[in-house]
């Protein structure tokens, strides 16, 4: 019997310009591997990332988000990242309080020089995600 | 420091009473003009008006349980392009108020020139309801303040305001103080910045004492909030988990009322209004392929978890967004529970001060350690 086919999720990642984006060239230039259920945008800060994007995601097809920004006190505009925590609290405070899941949303803190930290959470975020299935609210045909 | 003073209320009742201090603050030229809820010719509603004329005072009537629109909306309205050039004076609840508050820290509003005139609150009505029990010949003003005079419950109190735990205005410069007085002798006038306490001075009144006032709102808050305990707990069984949420979300049209009404949406362009959401055809059936069938008009969760996120923490808890819903959706209900565990990380009462900035223009350093790693 030919064993089931492993669940393939696919991740939105939203990367700062300033650092998560560059540890992802960085890793790239270093031949790390990292998963390609990854699907990167690049942006100009974490904190730019409205937690429309997020949803939109999540609503539209994707089965976890990851928002990568610069290590608090790095933020290349001296405080959006600050600003990206306290949004991602209230999105997740949000998706708690309604019962939705919020582990499918990850926010993490990667500077340009840590291109083995990029992969490595790029791992780990896949396996989790991977680990909670499919996402139903993308499949939903009534939200 | 607040400051009490006596209104004495005559044979004109309570009613006359408040008509008589808002004439004389238009007469002694106090204030220039009021922003104050004005009985409708018809009678059947009581909206806010903007009163120059002090002969009109006498149609004002500030205690009727019913509240149209959030007050915090028109001052922004006449603020927003630029700041009143003349003594304004503002009659308003506790939740119109907060949601003022908000809108200044928003830079949606100006107090400049303003007088914020507070009035305690013992809830409203819907506005069908009001109107209904004027058409049906009764006098609900009068029939209300006897309710409350009795301490009896009154179930056409909306639940947005059942559940409201500051029925006394925060901040204002001077309040009408009703709970805890005997309304047939007298009530309190709370001077609650020097520019109340002027006010009061020039009026010449006499000093009042605050123990019973006090006590009562002590008592009144308790209560309020422990409803608001049992809604929440209500709602939270209610909506927690995707199929709770979207079944009480089945009636929702898109239409986009209780955004129109929030006071505190206040987005010249809303983004659901916006180009963003004018999608080719393609899109939309690609987005039914890939799930077998879509919703129509799409994106209805989308719209409410966004409107939760920007909004939420600034959450007066008016209830006016239930009120505008067509198909009776507990929209306020959910901005509740959620706006009580949001303001809760921030420890932030919106409209609590205009001296805390609001959650998401400012940052600490050390906080939140669970967000991000």
């Amino acid at each position: 019997m030919a064993e089931e086919k492993e669940f393939e999720p696919v991740i939105v990642g939203f990367f700062c310009n300033w650092c998560t984006a560059t540890a992802a060239d960085l890793a790239g230039t270093l031949r790390m591997q990292y998963p390609a259920n990854i699907r990167p945008i690049r942006t100009m800060c974490s904190g730019s990332v409205d937690p429309v994007y997020v949803l939109r995601a999540l609503l539209g097809g994707a089965d976890g988000v990851i928002v990568g920004g610069c290590p608090p006190g790095d933020c290349h505009y001296v405080s959006g990242n600050y600003k990206a925590r306290r949004r991602m609290a209230i999105l997740k405070t949000v998706l708690t309080t309604l019962g939705l899941e919020e582990d499918r949303v990850w926010i993490r803190w990667i500077s340009a020089a840590e291109g083995p930290k990029f992969a490595r959470t790029m791992n780990e975020v896949t396996k989790s995600i991977r680990k909670l299935g499919p996402n139903p609210i993308s499949k939903d045909r009534s939200i | 420091m607040e400051q009490y003073a006596i209104l004495p209320v005559g044979k004109e009742g309570v009613l006359g009473a408040i008509r008589q201090f808002l004439t004389n603050l238009l007469e002694k030229k106090l204030v220039d003009a009021l922003l104050v809820p004005l009985e409708l010719p018809t009678g059947d509603n009581v909206v806010p008006t903007i009163v120059s004329s002090p002969e009109q005072i006498q149609a004002a009537n500030p205690l009727a349980p019913v509240m149209p629109v959030n007050t915090a909306r028109l001052v922004s309205r006449i603020t927003l392009v630029s700041s009143s050039p003349e003594r304004l004076g503002v009659v308003l609840r506790s939740c119109e108020l907060r949601a003022l508050v908000e809108l200044v820290k928003l830079k949606q509003a100006s107090l400049d020139k303003l007088l914020l005139i507070g009035v305690d609150c013992f809830g409203t009505y819907s506005v069908s309801d009001y109107g209904k029990l004027v058409k049906e010949g009764s006098s609900p003003t009068g029939d209300f303040l006897k309710k409350v005079r009795e301490g009896k419950d009154d179930a056409l109190i909306r639940k947005a305001c059942q559940v409201c735990e500051y029925p006394v205005p925060m901040s204002a410069d001077l309040t009408l103080g009703l709970i805890g007085a005997n309304l047939d002798s007298s009530i309190l006038l709370v001077a609650g910045t020097p520019e109340g306490e002027k006010i009061v001075q020039e009026l010449g009144l006499e000093e009042g004492k605050a123990e019973e006032r006090q006590s009562a709102i002590a008592k009144l808050t308790a209560e309020r909030a422990q409803k608001r305990e049992e809604l929440l707990k209500q709602t939270r069984e209610e909506i927690r988990g995707l199929d709770k949420l979207m079944a009480t979300l089945a009636t929702c049209i898109n239409c986009h009322n209780c955004k129109t009404v929030c006071p505190l949406c206040y987005c010249k362009e809303c983004f659901f209004d916006s180009p963003v959401f004018e999608f080719e055809a393609n899109k939309y059936l690609g987005w039914a392929k890939r799930k077998g069938a879509l919703r129509m008009p799409s994106d209805t969760l989308l719209f409410h978890l966004t409107r939760l996120n920007h909004m939420v923490i600034s959450c007066v808890g008016c209830g006016l967004c239930t009120e505008a819903c067509p198909n009776d959706i507990q929209v306020s209900d959910i901005f509740r529970l959620v706006g009580y565990e949001v303001q809760k990380v921030f420890d932030y009462v919106p409209g609590r001060s205009l001296d805390e900035e609001l959650p998401l223009t400012t940052f600490k350093e050390e906080e939140l350690p669970d967000i991000g790693i």
